[in-house]
């Protein structure tokens, strides 16, 4: 292999530079451009010349500078320590860039992804003579309070252990077992490299069938994404979709999270290393950050790298998935890497698609929804592990028809579809109940109706209430709501609190921002027992205008305040409050009538 | 490379605000070109595109009068750069960073790239700290912060110069007697908008602590594609080596963002929506992320750009793209205008996103949260109940509906109207927003906590209830 290909730059245009001598080069192989050294990646070639997108500023490059080919693809460094990190598109750390330049990010700034110099204590869990294959645990480090990282025998090697290291602190260049394959002798390290655009390899898929509790009611209870499962969440701006990012990352039982903020906003990224650290996960206790690996690149960050941040962060999370953990991974935005495509296709003078999107938009974004799923990872142990892939999607001016957000559509299970009206009323999380969907509501069925009896059926019904509530507002809109038969009129108070009580939920709130699952099914069950109730009630000559000034009312649309470790008998209280209350109500029009 | 200082004359083309230069060697990626036109005049231009022996180079001052033979050129050898000092502040500078008002050159202290380079988001601090506007419709409901880039959305005849000199004047901070500047950058608008401007910024004393960028309607519009990164330059400047406390505002995106078209259209690239560029939102991006505070460091930039949706449509590429990349916006509506609100602010489609962390107690007050959020969801309702009205008649509605209808007029009358030189505080605006709610039943103030309706209902009010 000749990876000493060196040519030199004949065009530059932007992010997009053209080298010519690069016969030898390979597709998608890394080239360092410049005198600076940029870091750039073959996306053509033609005859002796390359295309070439540069991952930096090229302000200042000219033809005749050198570019020299590593003849390897884009690789991401996994190993301990990627845990709490914050990289760019590329995995270099952001807060080590700091460190050796400045408050700004420079040029040309060369910095291992991993810590070279940091030790960590690895405990073996193979000994001498054991027989291991791809997968297999050759031993573990306890990466941060929460997180056990496996050291793993990277794909495509198997034998026997010849050689294991004794218990004690090693860095993860240091060599950790050898194993002696057919091949010759295999020295194994904690760390592994592995290229982005392709995917890991698992021995096969399994089926969804246990949910991603994100504390979200109208997630959780009416829209449900399963573990390994694919959601979609378009909205135009100021609707909500990187608040919701950020509470799916917050507070989803994942064990691992993945958030990659890419071609967003500086000041997001700056708030998640703020609160993480402080937030407590509501499971373990322990810092959410630990659990946490962000991708930062900003929408004033190189837009080549911006491409690169989603494969980044997709690896990462493939990596984890293999030591048999829960992995949520959650990209910010989907549109902003589609833009960068595009930008890029549009340099590289490719005939357009539909709004100059490249044709191949389509295919890129499968693949990459693709490497999501539950699976049974590598190895003789027979671990099970999963990705989840959570995406935001920004469509131009709200409208859904987009490329990006249809062909996103066409590959994901679950649609969070974000509502401009919902956000200007600050109905919060602004999820249309009527226009989302998910496909995992049977799939997860079984966990649901363990919490509690009949889910399906009382999700069912609330669903079918707020139907019927869309269909008479188109009459309330007409004649008025006071025109409306007593019947109906609880059906819209049924609904309204349904909508004001369950499904808004206060993201900024210390209680409601996490809403367990047993609450949610809880307050569901009371706000549709109640529901009935009423409906009961006008049946029997209770005045809806009475209803409505109930107490009980009052303490409903407040019960997702009450705090998480006393609601049972919070909510006991309120039942027992609703039934004093109509109880009286029936009372007075059965004794007028006789 | 031994090529600065070379002129060439070998002008192959030119097109739009574009020319060709050929026979060219050693030139970088955006170097700066300066060009001598036939007659002698100098202009300046920047390489857009660099092969081995040709490059594409855009003229800032445009391409009237150049030609393809006399025409000569000369590579500087550097990037577009900007000397700074603290002396800027007070002057006036154009297009392309020369002083317009008549007074001699600065000397710079620095001389920077104005590109910038884009905030570590490691280095970034959150923004956190209340500015208080003085408008209610903002401080109340749409809270500024220090760092923030919060963009007015306007549309032609509507107020929002008043508004951005009103929010330029009263703007300070709670308490503090810290250094702070104003950046202004006009960009295509006429010289009577400056001069409103500028006499604004004299009235109040603040000229002296002002620089200004200047590119007016009749300048040349190619020029307004650099002048917002010479201004964000100056002002980090200001902010991040001499710990101001910097505003920017930039006027009119609109025609910034018409400029970049422009080249996009000459240069015959693949366009995106509206004929605008396919990279438009990275090129936005470079501008309004450049707003924000570093961690320990003193100063901020604090960015309002300003934009005129054409045709009101927010939805227009411009404000869309733009809504995507700044932390919120303040929407002008010509309804609110129409009726004589001052300003016309439409609350409900307006949003500061920085706003959740930048009030409560310690910040402004501890009831702000619930009260905004009370008064956005009563306005909320009481707006479609107008147009239930509109349909069935006024008579038609419950005693409770009539109120939020009612509620909803005042509250555009009291709350959001207020006068031009009206400087309220944070504490006003609350309580303004407290009477507002006692046109309410108390049982409808879901959003508010019991405590604090309480300690901040109007006595009567209450009683009235409990009564």
């Amino acid at each position: 292999m000749d990876s000493n290909v060196e040519g030199r730059i004949v065009k530059i245009s932007g992010p997009v530079i053209e080298a010519k001598n690069m016969r030898g080069s390979k597709m998608y192989d890394v080239v360092r451009v410049g005198d600076e050294n940029l870091i750039g990646e073959i996306i053509r070639l033609n005859e002796d010349v390359a295309t070439i997108q540069v991952y930096e500023e090229t302000s200042g490059l000219k033809p005749g500078e050198k570019v020299v080919s590593t003849g390897a693809p884009l690789l991401v460094e996994l190993g301990p320590g990627l845990l709490t990190s914050i990289y760019d598109g590329i995995q270099r750390p952001l807060p080590q860039i700091k460190q050796a330049t400045g408050d700004f990010i420079t040029r040309g700034v060369e910095i291992p992804s991993l810590d070279r110099e940091k030790k960590w204590r690895f405990k073996p869990s193979v000994k001498k003579g054991d027989r291991v294959v791809a997968g297999d645990v050759v031993g573990e480090v306890k990466e941060t309070s929460l997180i056990v990282h496996k050291i793993m025998v990277p794909p495509g090697v198997e034998g026997v252990v010849e050689d294991v290291v004794d218990e004690g602190d090693y860095t993860v260049l240091d060599k950790v077992a050898t194993v002696k394959t057919t091949e010759g002798k295999m020295d194994i390290q904690m760390i592994q490299r592995w290229p982005v655009r392709k995917g890991r390899p698992y021995i096969k898929r399994l089926d969804p069938t246990v949910p991603l509790i994100s504390g979200q009611r109208v997630i959780d209870t009416f829209f449900p994404i399963a573990k390994g499962g694919t959601a979609a969440i378009p909205g135009g701006f100021g609707t909500g979709k990187t608040v919701t990012l950020h509470q799916l990352a917050k507070w989803s039982d994942a064990q691992i999270v993945v958030y990659i903020g890419c071609g967003e906003r500086g000041n997001e990224m700056t708030d998640v290393l703020r609160e993480f650290p402080e937030l407590k996960d509501p499971r373990s206790g322990k810092p959410l950050m630990e659990r946490t690996v962000l991708i930062a690149n900003t929408s004033n960050m190189p837009v080549a790298a911006r491409d690169a941040s989603v494969y980044t962060g997709i690896t990462l999370a493939e990596y984890y998935r293999d030591m048999g953990y829960d992995t949520a991974l959650m990209a910010d935005s989907t549109s902003r890497w589609a833009e960068a495509m595009r930008e890029i296709s549009g340099r590289l003078e490719e005939m357009p698609g539909e709004e100059g999107y490249p044709a191949y938009l389509a295919s890129r974004l499968a693949e990459f929804y693709e490497r999501a799923g539950r699976v049974q990872t590598l190895g003789s142990k027979r671990r099970e592990g999963s990705i989840s892939v959570m995406g935001a999607v920004s469509p131009p001016g709200g409208d859904f028809s987009e490329p990006v957000a249809q062909n996103t559509l066409r590959i994901v299970k679950v649609f969070w579809a974000l509502d401009a009206d919902l956000a200007d009323r600050r109905h919060f999380p602004a999820i249309h109940w009527l226009r989302s969907y998910s496909l995992y509501v049977d799939d997860v069925k079984g966990f649901w109706e363990k919490i509690g009896k009949n889910w399906l059926g009382l999700r069912n019904k609330a669903m079918a209430l707020l139907q019927k509530e869309a269909e008479l507002q188109e009459i309330v809109k007409l004649v008025g709501p006071d025109a409306l038969p007593q019947h109906e009129r609880a059906v819209l108070e049924s609904a309204r609190l349904i909508r004001e009580g369950f499904l808004q939920q206060g993201a900024f709130h210390e209680v409601d921002t996490f809403c367990p699952e047993k609450k949610q099914y809880e307050m569901l069950r009371i706000m549709l027992g109640f529901s009935d109730k009423i409906l009961d009630a006008v049946g029997k000559g209770v005045h809806i205008d009475d209803i409505i000034k109930l107490k009980s009312m009052e303490s409903l649309v407040r019960m997702a305040t009450v705090p998480n470790d006393r609601f049972e008998e919070e909510f006991k209280k309120i039942e027992v409050g609703i039934d004093k209350e109509l109880g009286s109500l029936l009372k007075e029009v059965s004794g007028n009538g006789s | 490379m031994g090529h600065e200082g070379v002129e060439y004359s070998y002008v192959s083309e030119v097109t739009g605000p574009l020319m060709i230069v050929e026979g060219i060697k050693g030139v970088a990626y955006n170097e700066v070109v300066k060009i001598k036109t036939s007659s002698g005049e100098e202009r300046t231009g920047q390489v857009l595109e660099v092969y081995e022996d040709k490059a594409v180079v855009q003229v800032f001052e445009g391409t009237r009068g150049l030609d393809t033979r006399f025409t000569s050129v000369r590579f500087t050898g550097e990037t577009m750069k900007l000397g700074v000092s603290k002396d800027m502040l007070g002057r006036i500078f154009s297009g392309t960073g020369e002083p317009r008002d008549g007074m001699p050159p600065i000397i710079p202290e620095k001389r920077l790239d104005i590109n910038g380079q884009p905030i570590n988001p490691d280095a970034r601090e959150y923004p956190r700290e209340f500015i208080e506007t003085g408008v209610s419709a903002i401080d109340g409901l749409n809270t500024l912060v220090r760092g923030q880039k919060l963009p007015v959305f306007s549309g032609s005849g509507l107020p929002h110069n008043e508004l951005t000199a009103q929010i330029a004047r009263q703007a300070k901070v709670k308490g503090k007697g810290e250094e702070f500047a104003v950046v202004f950058c006009a960009m295509g608008i006429t010289e009577e908008e400056a001069n409103f401007f500028i006499r604004s910024f004299e009235e109040t004393g603040a000229l002296e602590r002002t620089v200004i960028f200047l590119n007016l309607a009749d300048d040349p519009a190619i020029e307004r594609i650099i002048l917002p990164k010479m201004a964000l330059t100056c002002a980090e400047y200001l902010a991040f080596d001499l710990d101001m406390h910097v505003l920017v505002i930039l006027t009119d995106m609109t025609n910034y963002a018409e400029a970049l078209r422009e080249i996009s259209a000459a240069r015959e690239e693949v366009p995106g929506r509206r004929g605008y560029p396919g990279y438009m939102y990275t090129d936005l991006a470079t501008i309004y992320e450049r707003a924000g505070r570093i961690k320990g460091k003193k100063g901020s930039i604090t960015q309002i750009p300003i934009l005129s949706m054409p045709d009101d449509d927010i939805t227009h590429p411009i404000p869309d793209l733009t809504g995507y990349i700044t932390e919120g916006q303040i929407v002008l509506a010509r309804d609110l205008h129409n009726k004589g609100v001052y300003p016309p602010i439409a609350v409900l489609p307006s949003l500061s996103r920085l706003m959740a962390q930048g009030i409560g107690k310690g910040r402004t007050r501890e009831d702000h949260a619930c009260v905004s959020d009370q008064l956005y969801a009563a306005y909320a309702e009481g707006c479609d109940l107008r147009d239930l009205v509109s349909i069935v008649g006024e008579d038609a509605l419950s005693d409770r509906d009539k109120a939020f209808l009612r509620f909803a007029d005042e509250f555009e009358k009291r709350f959001v109207s207020q006068r031009k030189d009206e400087d309220r505080s944070i504490e006003e605006t609350l309580s303004i927003g407290w009477e507002l709610f006692s046109m309410l039943p108390v049982s409808e103030l879901k959003k508010i906590d019991p405590k604090y309706i309480e300690k901040y209902l109007p006595k009567k009010k209450r009683e009235e209830s409990e009564a």
